[in-house]
């Protein structure tokens, strides 16, 4: 049996100098040799795999049959955005995990055997986005006359608007930034998704007809409860906004950022090319980052990134409490962040950090750990070692441990129902929220997880709404 | 996001400038303390302003800024007709207002452009209101005629002297609460808007007055809705957002030291960019 087949990747020496695609994805004779290994099994383990359980056994065939419109309309039919998805899955801990092939069983993720699927699927999504003038895709004639809202534009709530646009309903979507995409345009860097990938899906979904509105805060801008009486129904996609803190002395000192707010000034803002563009960002000599997640290593990254570019040494170092299998990161890009450079050191928790005079971050103080019994979500615990204790030089340091739920629009609006965490709570099989005909999805929704698990209560509450309308 | 009016209101450098701007929604949503972010371009950065006041006939809001760095520099260059490039709020909370009774109102600076909108909202609550105004010298006062008018109590200083009162408004102040202490006729309410120096000594100076004092800060910003974290400030311990949290808060919880160094992360940063575009323009 022939073994995986690999992608065709920038050199980390090229990459690290700009904010290019770093992974460029199959040829298309790397994508058939591929496909071929997929062995077709009577009954597919992959599919179960797939939040939002796409025919993984049937697109693979089609590539085999190099029928590759089919391909993309399998892969459609369950995943508005094939060329995202098949560049930021975490296939290791989903499809992939369940392929026939996969050799890890006491690893969370799978091996490197299982089929590329993730790969397959981006090569499809390209090529969708290369012959899309040929694609023909049914847009049903409307027989809906209401009007749809949808409350942020990021993957769950593009997927909603996809879903719903399909079948013909008018959809407004409204955005509080000045740019359209949520986490994927100011969270997730460029050399992970390049940017007309992501402006292919969103004018793809114009062509469809969805509005967009952006610098629009619904609960500011105007309150929920006006677009209630404007919309039949409205979808709450407002994604997990709201960083989360260590928790320990000296977080605010000066060059301290969180992850949402490095990655922001890069990725929103285009704050590397300043003085071009005109938001700053403060680069150091020595970048600390802190988290195991795919949030840490776009952050190391992009440090490096930014690093090089500003004229400085790259030296930028992930610091993490758990080792490296616990890491909850895609494997790909903890591969490539060592690649470019990045540093890692396992078993480390910060206690505190320290200043210098004018109030900008110097050292971490920081303990050594050694894991104990897995927590509840099924990882091993870390803890600290008594004496261990250790500094760490950093002049800037980037807080990449996590998010939780955005609260401008629930603050703002009292009636509806949150859980403890504050994320909306919703009927699992519909997801309505306790106000009526307003649905949610995303992270919003049971806290911070993937864009294909997001699109997958997003299509969920599409079809809720669809089933609300045709009544 | 047309402008639709624009007056200098300090033609001395660093200028102040008014802006009347179209905003159809926000000005309808619109409550006192409450503030825009805006882009001047596509380039440029994400800055948060204080809305000072709505025309609903006009749909529009309007906005006073002083020309201190880049962005609110090159805002200072656009002219009626022009367009932001973007514009987004009402954000933050709305000041607390109610009748407190006898309150005080101190504007330092441009941020006396803040307290025009309280002004008139603590007056309509139907409280007793007096007004310090602080500018560095006469030119760069504003609205002195719009808060004398809505002012039981009306007082300016000046840094040099060139106008009113040569001093500082927290000396004003400080009379105030010292005779106001002795006639057993007491404040309710300071209310503080300026420089972060100015609102570190009206904290300090009501904090031995034992008064309720409210500020409203002008953190550093990006996105203005919680996300990244930029604008956090300590208040009592705790780490709160100026965006969705602020940006009015208890000036006797505020870990003053720490904002103002936060103020500062990009000082080298602004000076270069200012700096850059002298050379270009």
């Amino acid at each position: 049996m022939k073994g995986p087949v690999k992608i065709k990747e920038l050199l980390p020496s090229e990459r690290i100098r700009s904010f290019e695609e770093v992974a460029l994805g199959y040829s298309e004779e790397g994508a058939q040799e591929e496909a071929k290994r997929c062995l077709q099994c009577k009954e597919p383990k992959c599919i179960q795999g797939c939040p939002v359980g796409i025919d993984i056994k049937k697109f693979i065939f089609e590539i085999t049959q190099r029928d590759y419109k089919s391909a993309y309309l399998t892969i459609r039919e369950k995943n508005n955005f094939p060329a995202i998805c098949g560049r930021v899955c975490p296939a290791e801990y989903q499809c992939r995990k369940f392929c026939i092939l996969n050799r890890n069983k006491d690893k969370p993720f799978a091996s490197p055997e299982a089929i590329n699927i993730h790969f397959l699927e981006r090569f499809i999504g390209d090529w969708g986005i290369k012959n899309y003038q040929n694609l023909t895709f049914k847009i049903q004639n409307s027989k809906f006359k209401e009007k749809v809202a949808i409350v942020g534009s990021g993957p769950a709530g593009l997927c909603c608007a996809g879903e719903l646009a399909r079948q013909g309903v008018k959809v407004v979507v409204f955005e509080a930034l000045h740019q359209l995409g949520g986490v994927l345009r100011y969270g997730i860097p460029p050399f992970r998704l390049p940017r007309p990938i992501l402006d292919f899906e969103i004018n793809y979904l114009k062509s469809m007809g969805v509005e967009f509105i952006t610098n629009f805060i619904v609960g500011k801008t105007k309150p929920l409860s006006e677009l209630e009486k404007d919309f039949s129904a409205i979808f709450l996609g407002l994604g997990a906004g709201t960083p989360s803190f260590l928790g320990i002395k000296g977080e605010n000192l000066g060059n301290i950022y969180l992850a949402n707010e490095f990655l922001t000034r890069i990725n929103l803002m285009s704050a590397f090319k300043f003085p071009q563009f005109h938001t700053p960002i403060n680069i150091g000599e020595k970048v600390v980052v802190i988290g195991g997640g795919n949030t840490a290593m776009d952050a190391a990254r992009s440090s490096l990134r930014v690093q090089l570019g500003q004229g400085l040494k790259p030296d930028t170092t992930v610091i993490y409490r758990r080792t490296e299998v616990e890491m909850p990161a895609r494997r790909l890009e903890i591969e490539h962040a060592k690649e470019e450079g990045v540093n890692f050191e396992f078993l480390v928790q910060p206690v505190e950090f320290i200043g210098d005079e004018r109030g900008f971050v110097k050292k971490i103080r920081a303990l050594k750990c050694k894991l104990g019994k897995p927590d509840s979500s099924g990882r091993r615990k870390p803890f600290p070692i008594e004496g261990s204790e250790f500094e760490i030089e950093a002049d800037v340091v980037i807080i990449a441990i996590g998010l939780k739920a955005n609260r401008v629009l629930t603050s703002a609006t009292p009636q509806i129902q949150l859980d403890k965490s504050g994320d909306i709570l919703v009927n699992p099989e519909t997801m309505e929220t306790s106000l009526k005909k307003v649905y949610a999805g995303g992270d919003i929704v049971g806290g911070e997880g993937t864009v294909i698990s997001a699109m997958a209560t997003a299509k969920k509450a599409s079809q809720s709404i669809l089933n609300l309308l045709s009544l | 996001m047309k402008i639709l009016d624009k007056k200098v209101l300090a033609e001395r450098e660093p200028r102040i400038v008014y802006l009347e701007v179209l905003a159809e929604e926000i000005c309808k949503a619109f409550k006192p303390g409450q503030f825009v972010i805006l882009m001047v371009s596509e380039v440029g950065e994400r800055i948060p302003l204080t809305i000072v006041d709505k025309n609903l006939k006009n749909q529009s809001i309007s906005l006073i800024f002083q020309e201190v760095g880049l962005t609110t520099k090159l805002l200072g260059r656009l002219n009626k007709g022009d367009g932001l490039y973007s514009l987004v709020g009402p954000l933050g909370n709305p000041a607390e207002i109610k009748n407190y009774g006898r309150v005080i109102l101190v504007g330092g600076g441009v941020g006396i452009a803040e307290i025009f909108p309280l002004a008139r909202a603590f007056k309509e609550e139907g409280n007793h209101l007096t007004t310090i105004l602080g500018a560095r010298n006469k030119d760069l006062l504003i609205l002195e005629e719009d808060l004398r008018k809505m002012s039981d109590e009306f007082y300016i200083t000046t840094d040099d002297g060139s106008y009113g009162r040569k001093g500082f408004t927290t000396d004003v102040l400080k009379e105030l609460l010292e005779s106001s202490e002795s006639q057993g006729d007491r404040y309710k309410l300071i209310y503080a808007v300026g420089p972060i120096p100015m609102m570190k000594k009206v904290s300090e100076i009501t904090q031995r007055f034992k008064i309720k004092t409210l500020v409203s800060l002008n953190a550093l910003m990006v996105d203005g809705t919680g996300m990244c974290g930029c604008c956090r400030v300590s208040v009592g311990g705790e780490i709160k957002f100026c965006c969705v949290d602020g940006p009015e808060f208890e000036a006797h919880l505020i870990d003053w030291t720490e904002l103002s160094l936060r103020n500062k992360i990009y000082e080298d940063k602004e000076k270069h960019i200012c700096k850059l575009y002298k050379l270009v323009t």
